[in-house]
């Protein structure tokens, strides 16, 4: 009866070191059923808009496979400075909170309600480089193109 | 004995697709300016690239196949039917050179779900994908949805013959003006109308929502597009999860009905005559299958208690069946959820909403209503045979803009359709289980796909075979044609090969 009992200790206490550790999208769709109501913590980068709400604020995080919606006090939404998109990489966030499968406030949401947010790395501006091969295709098919005209111009005489 | 096709043959069908390659490349000219405008110059030069390519296509086919002929009804099927195949290939070319998709298949199959209005994707990394590429996503939905035909037939086809065998071919069997080119005009002005409407709203709502305003209309004119041309690609990767928005999802839901019903009954109600919504057979059935699916759906969503509240059945469930009734593929829920959290009935609810359809010439794919009510009328009056005494007439009508007399002819061409469309959902659903998925989840993808709807249960990604990608997308190619144009083209290969 002791075996059991340290063994259920053990696995709870890896099954709650792993939700600590941080758990990826996939795990949390996948086991949605698993992980609903549990305390976990995620990991990911700030994508779109952060989206605010009265006191609290929508911030949607990718891990790199999905993006998870994140419903977090607006106080603690300060530390996003950069938001992922063409010309940006988002903050990379770390939040710990409860993870719903389908949120009764949220009209069903699978989201996440964070009780703690923390940026792990800083985004940045990704300056865009002009890609010489493609002016060069650009001009070598405007070329192509304008013969192509004066060829026609040619063949209507 | 097959006929050889003739020189005239090629050099008509060759000399309207040119034409028709010609205004796409034209379309290209709004992604461009978008990029520049934004500054992303790299995007830009993929459209120019994509431009200048498609110019130099369209002016060859032009120039070499020149002819004064009008099409003849197959050469006007045929144009059709290649216009699509030439329009994912040279839509892809964009996409591909943005390095957001792993390879030119993946971009064509993305470029042919656009234009096809599917919204199944492979592209990767979406959040991070320039303005430039992600409008032209939705644009090419608003160009697909609308006919890639009907650009031409509205700029640049003259003769009204050819331009009505062209509007036809792209499954658009109903004129709401007497002539096919102001008709193809209407459309475009009902679809404007809406987009400047629609964007506003979406715009508004997503401001209120707390996106930033630039976001917010750019959203809502993405989200507009994909809605009303029952498309479903979306801005973000988390489709309409994304807005986190119970208001959202309504003004979607309203565009997304909009979008499935016949543009006629849009006209008719525009020249007030409202009474026709309440009368007409199409609408009837919409609703009626609309509630049906919706049912089914329920009843097994709430077998398993998947959502316990009634706000959150209508978010997810009825969200979900109505995206796929009208054909359009938002999501609220993840893919994956389809599969981990909705029981078998609830699927079969959304596969019979997806297979349906809505109205005939509308932006939607699959058997549409119209068919759908013409067969369960053609039940009843045989019923009616059966049981009423042997002399007497028995007619059956029905109301579709004006009483009309049900005729053989009509009945036996809307079950020749809807057996076209159950073969090809059962195809796509056996290259998806030779593949080693389950049967139901083949099933689903496989309508999702043919009937242009986009809800996905997980299978679509970059991941699955190449085979897979393929059928996928000539289910969506001849989904979205209504198989007559593509029959037409297949005929008219064969009698390349074995003509004499």
């Amino acid at each position: 009866m002791k075996k059991s009992i340290y063994v259920f200790i053990i696995l709870l206490l890896i099954f709650d070191f792993a939700l600590a550790q941080g758990i990826s999208s996939s795990e949390l769709v996948n086991n949605a059923k698993l992980y609903d109501g549990e305390a976990v913590t995620y990991k990911g980068e700030v994508i779109g808009d952060v989206m605010t709400r009265g006191d609290f604020a929508w911030v949607n995080l990718h891990d790199g496979v999905n993006a998870i919606g994140i419903w977090v006090p607006l106080t603690l939404t300060k530390e996003i400075v950069y938001t992922g998109s063409y010309k940006a990489k988002g903050d990379i966030i770390e939040v710990s909170g409860i993870f719903n499968r389908a949120c009764s406030k949220h009209g069903g949401d699978l989201d996440l309600h964070a009780q703690t947010l923390r940026k792990t790395d800083s985004g940045k501006f990704v300056r865009e480089r002009l890609n010489p091969s493609k002016v060069s295709q650009v001009l070598i098919l405007l070329g192509v193109l304008f013969s192509v005209w004066i060829l026609t111009l040619f063949l209507r005489k | 004995m097959i006929l050889k096709p003739t020189i005239q043959d090629i050099k008509a069908i060759g000399y309207y697709l040119g034409k028709i390659i010609l205004g796409l490349a034209l379309t290209m000219a709004i992604p461009i300016l978008i990029g520049l405008a934004a500054g992303e110059i790299n995007p830009a030069l993929d459209f120019l690239i994509g431009l200048e390519i498609s110019l130099i296509f369209g002016l060859v086919l032009v120039k070499a196949c020149y002819t004064e002929h009008e099409l003849n009804w197959m050469q006007g099927m045929i144009v059709v039917s290649l216009s699509w195949i030439a329009a994912m290939f040279l839509g892809a070319i964009p996409m591909y050179l943005s390095g957001h998709w792993i390879s030119y298949l993946d971009a064509c199959f993305d470029s042919m779900s656009g234009f096809a209005t599917t919204g199944l994707a492979l592209v990767q990394n979406l959040d991070h994908i320039s303005l430039a590429h992600n409008f032209w996503r939705h644009l090419i939905m608003f160009i697909g949805g609308q006919g890639i035909v009907i650009i031409a037939l509205s700029f640049f086809v003259k003769g009204a013959s050819g331009a009505f065998k062209l509007y036809v071919g792209e499954a658009r069997d109903e004129k709401i003006m007497p002539n096919v080119m102001h008709t193809s005009r209407f459309i475009w002005l009902v679809s404007l109308v809406y987009l400047v409407l629609g964007t506003l709203a979406l715009g508004i709502v997503g401001i209120l929502d707390g996106m930033k305003p630039f976001s917010a209309f750019f959203h809502g004119a993405c989200i507009f597009m994909a809605a009303f041309d029952t498309g479903g690609f979306a801005p973000q990767s988390q489709s309409i999860l994304y807005y986190h928005s119970f208001i959202f999802e309504i003004v979607t839901i309203v565009i997304m009905i909009l979008g499935a019903i016949n543009f006629k009954l849009h006209y008719h109600i525009w020249m007030g005559n409202r009474k026709e919504i309440a009368k007409n057979l199409e609408a009837t059935t919409l609703f009626i299958t609309v509630m049906t699916t919706f049912i089914i759906t329920a009843i097994g969503l709430t077998q398993i208690g998947t959502y316990p509240k009634v706000v959150m059945l209508f978010r997810k469930g009825f969200y979900q069946l109505i995206s796929g009734h009208t054909g359009t593929g938002f999501q609220t829920i993840y893919a994956q959820q389809f599969v981990n959290e909705w029981n078998h009935l609830a699927l079969v609810g959304v596969i019979l909403a997806m297979g349906l359809g809505g109205a005939v010439c509308s932006t939607t794919g699959a058997i549409k209503m119209l068919r759908i009510g013409i067969i369960f009328k053609a039940f009843i009056e045989d019923i009616k045979r059966i049981i009423l005494p042997e002399r007497a007439i028995v007619i059956q009508k029905f109301h579709h803009i004006k009483e009309v007399f049900l005729e053989d002819k009509q009945v036996r061409s809307a079950l020749l359709i809807t057996l076209a469309y159950l073969i090809l959902y059962g195809i796509g659903a056996c290259v998806g289980m030779f593949y080693g998925h389950p049967f139901l989840n083949s099933l689903f993808e496989s309508t999702s796909a043919a009937a242009n709807v986009g809800l996905s249960c997980g299978i679509t990604s970059p991941s699955m075979p190449a085979v897979l990608k393929v059928t996928y997308i000539l289910q969506m190619w001849a989904g979205r044609l209504e198989f007559m144009s593509v029959f037409t083209l297949i005929g008219f290969l064969v009698a390349i090969v074995k003509g004499k």
